[in-house]
């Protein structure tokens, strides 16, 4: 196979893990409306923990952005 | 043609080029941002801080919350024990806060897109919360590796586990910053490609997804600069108050 050809497949199958960073984010957005919708007084003291909790599962899912962007561009 | 998305996290150098041995430490466009950065966060602190009045006008209040803002992030994760750390909590969040809201601004240059930028500051933290903890509890921080409550037959692993993830700190934290920082500008730069390329006729989409972006990019560059500080702050407090 031709070395440019298999970077683009590479660099598009590591895109594949924003997938679950997709399924990540809309669990702790729905958990945390499930929650908030049971006990509202309570939900604006975890509203933190939801930006930290949807910042953290996002990053994860970058990560194999990165992974496709180095393949693409630096090598 | 749109150019190349990648083009806007080049490095040139801003006058002369100076060399230290075989370094090159020349003034680029990276060193420029840092020092904007730090003078706007200067300014504003001096400007808010100089009069001090009962009821605050706009600077006054802006550095007043950003203030009781941090120093609440740090007593409610790290406890009481780390009030001696506000100082540099507090300049590490406003620093990386405002470069990625200065890189926001058209035509500019994102300071934390470079993995070294983020992996100095990430590297600083964890060499600084390793000598805190060695500092308070001795050879008793080792027992930060060996949780409580874990059968013997799994314990080698578990503390391999342990340290592995102990010692992949810095990269993580870095890594998450910057990738947040590289993936956003990229994936604005790319729409804005689409707008060009498709013309008057279709172009209205991706320029109302760019403008979406926008304000996405925004919420991501303090949500970013919000977990580097209460992740440090969370480092900190394995340090300060070993549970064991």
């Amino acid at each position: 196979m031709e070395l440019e050809a298999a970077k683009m497949i590479g660099a598009g199958i590591a895109v594949l893990s924003l997938a679950g960073a997709g399924i990540a984010i809309g669990n702790i957005f729905s958990s945390y409306l499930t929650g908030a919708m049971r006990n509202p007084s309570a939900a604006q003291k975890q509203f933190p923990n939801l930006l930290l909790g949807f910042a953290l599962a996002e990053a994860t899912g970058l990560f194999g952005l990165v992974v496709a962007l180095i393949i693409l561009f630096a090598f | 043609m749109a150019t190349n998305p990648m083009a806007q996290f080049e490095v040139y150098r801003i006058g002369p080029e100076i060399k230290l041995g075989t370094i090159d430490i020349s003034f680029t466009n990276s060193s420029l941002f840092m020092i904007i950065s730090s003078l706007a966060i200067l300014l504003i602190f001096n400007l808010g801080s100089k009069k001090n009045s009962l009821l605050p006008d706009k600077v006054q209040l802006l550095a007043e919350l950003s203030y009781s803002f941090v120093s609440k992030m740090i007593s409610d994760t790290a406890g009481s024990k780390a009030k001696p750390y506000f100082s540099f909590i507090f300049s590490l969040f406003m620093f990386v806060l405002f470069c990625n809201m200065f890189g926001m601004m058209p035509y500019s240059f994102t300071v934390t897109s470079h993995i070294i930028v983020t992996f100095v500051l990430a590297f600083f933290v964890f060499v600084g919360v390793t000598v805190i903890g060695f500092m308070k509890h001795g050879f008793g921080y080792l027992k930060l590796f060996v949780p409580s409550g874990v059968p013997a037959l799994l314990l080698p692993l578990i503390v391999i586990i342990e340290i592995i993830s102990y010692l992949s700190r810095p990269i993580s934290l870095s890594v998450r910053l910057f990738a947040n920082m590289l993936a956003g500008h990229t994936m604005m730069k790319v729409f804005g490609g689409f707008v060009i390329s498709l013309g008057i006729v279709g172009g209205w989409l991706p320029l109302s997804f760019s403008v979406a972006l926008t304000g996405l990019e925004f919420l991501v560059a303090f949500l970013q600069a919000y977990v580097f500080a209460i992740l440090t702050c969370i480092y900190l407090n394995d340090a300060l108050n070993l549970h064991h």
